[in-house]
């Protein structure tokens, strides 16, 4: 058998390189659309993530939003601004409403997966149109951020944020990918493919599924707190479903072999949405659906499996 | 005691009107295993079309004004036939077998599709069809006020629920359609031509859809959008009840209808919470719903 190399930590490190030398020339809307796609990917990276482990997540917005909320709620209510303590909050608060949440989400799967993901990130949704004082529907702008003490303005500010995105969106790709290449990130696809082998090799479904599930919520949180710092607005859109629904859309479209498909999908997504906002708006949803059926038809492992197809040599 | 009044009025309209939307939803996931995203825009389209019909109907000034309610069961079996047909025959067919999940993917892109489609169709304008909305008149119920035909949408209901039941349960058509929701191949192996239950059933369940659609258009402005948050309501009455139960629906559609009532009445932040946090909390007891029968494990 002839075992492929893994060249995505090189990839990684050169595409980061490419990405921050771009960011440093490119235009502010297409740095900016850069940006966004580099915060969602780390949402559809979560998508992804319980993908592979069979198991669909249609409420992946509920820790996108909620990261989002806890760097938007620390500027605007305690006045903390610095990116760093952001992030740990967001991922922090993440992950521990994902822990809790994460005993009930594993006894579900399939579509129970889906409707209780969708149900729970509905519930933080209800909560947030509700709530006056967050705005309500409208949510609220988030103050800008600071960087250990220093606050640049302007251009410096937007040239600052996007490098910080690009690096921690690097250092979580190649940790993921660190970890889908050991034994507990294999044991998801074992999952998918029989969870009663699983067990009876020893493993507890559960206690993987709670792991993934924990992971995910992490980094869709951190995926959140960018997205804030970026836009410089929360609203409660960000834990309505039709959010999620995209997520699953790039992380389908992309396929879930490697940590980089999605970088791809959400980079493709992104610019369909621009352009198609500005030439066709009424139409934008129609070309995502039929492109979503096509991809569901013909390439039911995503548009990564074209270049894996051809690696391999088929 | 007035309030309890009006929270039990509330809740059964609105739990009529989530019915219609419940009932072709897990009647569709009963037969097929397809649980229909797309079952949101089959509602807009029903809405879309009967205001188009209802305007149509009284533009003229001449037809009997009565006559007009014949209009909104004629949209939703328009709906339900034309979009029916063409998703299951043109799109849903290709599918069968795949995972339940991928059916949902499946139904997501066509829920996508269709919203641009009812865009295209209608434009973006809200429309608007309140004749037959006033046309009633309203009704005082200790010295509450309602209209009459709210009360017109929970007989619609009820006769729905009932003509399902009998369906199912009196005609032979309905006998055989209850051997396929139990075992697909076996009724299958019997002679049973399962194709053609399956289309039926689908439209069948469009309809239903398309019908809570248009005899909501009257009620509301007929906008883009109408369908997107139908189709959470409906998900959370059909998983409240068990996925595929006609009683679940009935059960998930009047505890949601009454518990968000109550909210309204009682503490109107919790409004849109509960809805979820109910669904949320029964899934969390019973993870596939009140009413599933038990999961026969086949070998």
């Amino acid at each position: 058998m002839n075992i492929q190399k893994d060249n995505t930590f090189r990839t990684l490190t050169f595409g980061l390189f490419i990405v921050l030398v771009f960011g440093f020339f490119a235009t502010d809307w297409l740095r900016f659309l850069v940006q966004m796609s580099l915060s969602t990917f780390l949402v559809v990276l979560g998508v992804m993530l319980q993908m592979r482990a069979g198991l669909v997540s249609f409420g992946q917005g509920l820790f996108y939003c909620l990261g989002a909320y806890i760097a938007g709620m620390a500027g605007y209510f305690f006045g903390i601004t610095d990116v760093f303590i952001l992030i740990l909050a967001g991922m922090a608060g993440s992950i521990l409403l994902s822990v809790i949440l994460g005993f009930l989400m594993v006894r579900f799967r399939e579509i129970f997966y889906a409707n209780f993901s969708l149900a729970l990130s509905m519930i933080l949704y209800g909560l947030l149109v509700k709530a006056e004082i967050l705005g309500s529907t409208d949510g609220f702008n988030v103050p800008p951020s600071t960087f250990i003490g220093l606050a640049p303005k302007g251009d410096t500010l937007k040239i600052t944020v996007f490098v910080l995105t690009c690096l921690i969106v690097y250092i979580v790709s190649v940790v993921l990918n660190r970890y889908l290449n050991s034994t507990y990130g294999y044991m998801g696809d074992a999952i998918r493919q029989n969870e009663i082998r699983v067990e009876y090799l020893g493993a507890s479904v559960h206690r993987v599924i709670h792991r993934i599930y924990v992971i995910a919520a992490a980094i869709s949180g951190i995926g959140g707190v960018l997205t804030a710092i970026a836009v410089g607005h929360v609203d409660p859109d960000l834990a309505y479903w039709t959010t999620s629904g995209e997520f699953v859309f790039v992380a389908l479209l992309s396929g879930t072999a490697n940590v980089m498909a999605p970088l791809v999908g959400t980079f493709l997504l992104e610019l369909l949405r621009t352009y198609a906002f500005e030439y066709s708006p009424y139409t934008w949803q129609l070309i995502l659906g039929v492109t979503m059926l096509m991809v569901i038809l013909f390439l039911p492992n995503g548009i990564w499996s074209i270049g894996a197809k051809r690696r391999a040599g088929n | 005691m007035t309030k309890f009044l009006a929270i039990l009025i509330d809740g059964s309209i609105y739990a009529s009107w989530l019915f219609l939307m419940g009932l072709g939803m897990t009647l569709i996931y009963g037969v097929m295993r397809i649980l229909n995203i797309a079952h949101g825009s089959l509602y807009a389209l029903g809405a879309y079309t009967s205001v188009s019909l209802i305007g149509f109907y009284y533009a003229t000034g001449t037809n009997p004004p009565m006559l007009g309610y014949a209009m909104l069961p004629l949209a939703a079996i328009a709906v339900g036939l034309i979009a029916g047909v063409l998703i299951e025959r043109g799109i849903l067919r290709f599918m069968y077998g795949s995972d339940e999940v991928v059916m949902l993917l499946v139904t997501y892109s066509v829920f996508l599709i269709l919203e641009d489609i009812a865009k295209l169709i209608w434009g973006v304008d809200p429309y608007f069809a309140y004749q037959p909305y006033g046309l009633l008149g309203t009704v005082e119920i200790l010295n509450l006020i309602y209209p009459v035909y709210d009360f017109l949408l929970i007989a619609t209901s009820l006769v729905c629920a009932a003509f399902v039941w009998w369906g199912l349960n009196k005609t032979r058509v309905g006998k055989l359609l209850i051997a396929v929701i139990h075992d697909r191949e076996m009724s299958m192996a019997l002679g049973i031509n399962v194709k053609i239950f399956f289309m039926v059933t689908f439209i069948i369940g469009a309809t239903f859809g398309a019908l809570g659609g248009a005899v909501t258009a009257p009620k509301v402005s007929v906008v883009p959008g109408l369908g997107v948050e139908v189709i959470v309501l409906a998900f959370a009455v059909v998983v409240i009840g068990g996925l595929g139960s006609i009683e679940g629906a009935m059960i998930g559609s009047a505890i949601v209808g009454i518990v968000r009532a109550a909210a309204v009445h009682i503490l109107p932040e919790v409004e849109l919470f509960v809805i979820y946090g109910v669904m949320a909390l029964v899934l969390a007891f019973k993870p596939s719903g009140l009413f599933a029968g038990p999961e026969v494990r086949k070998i």
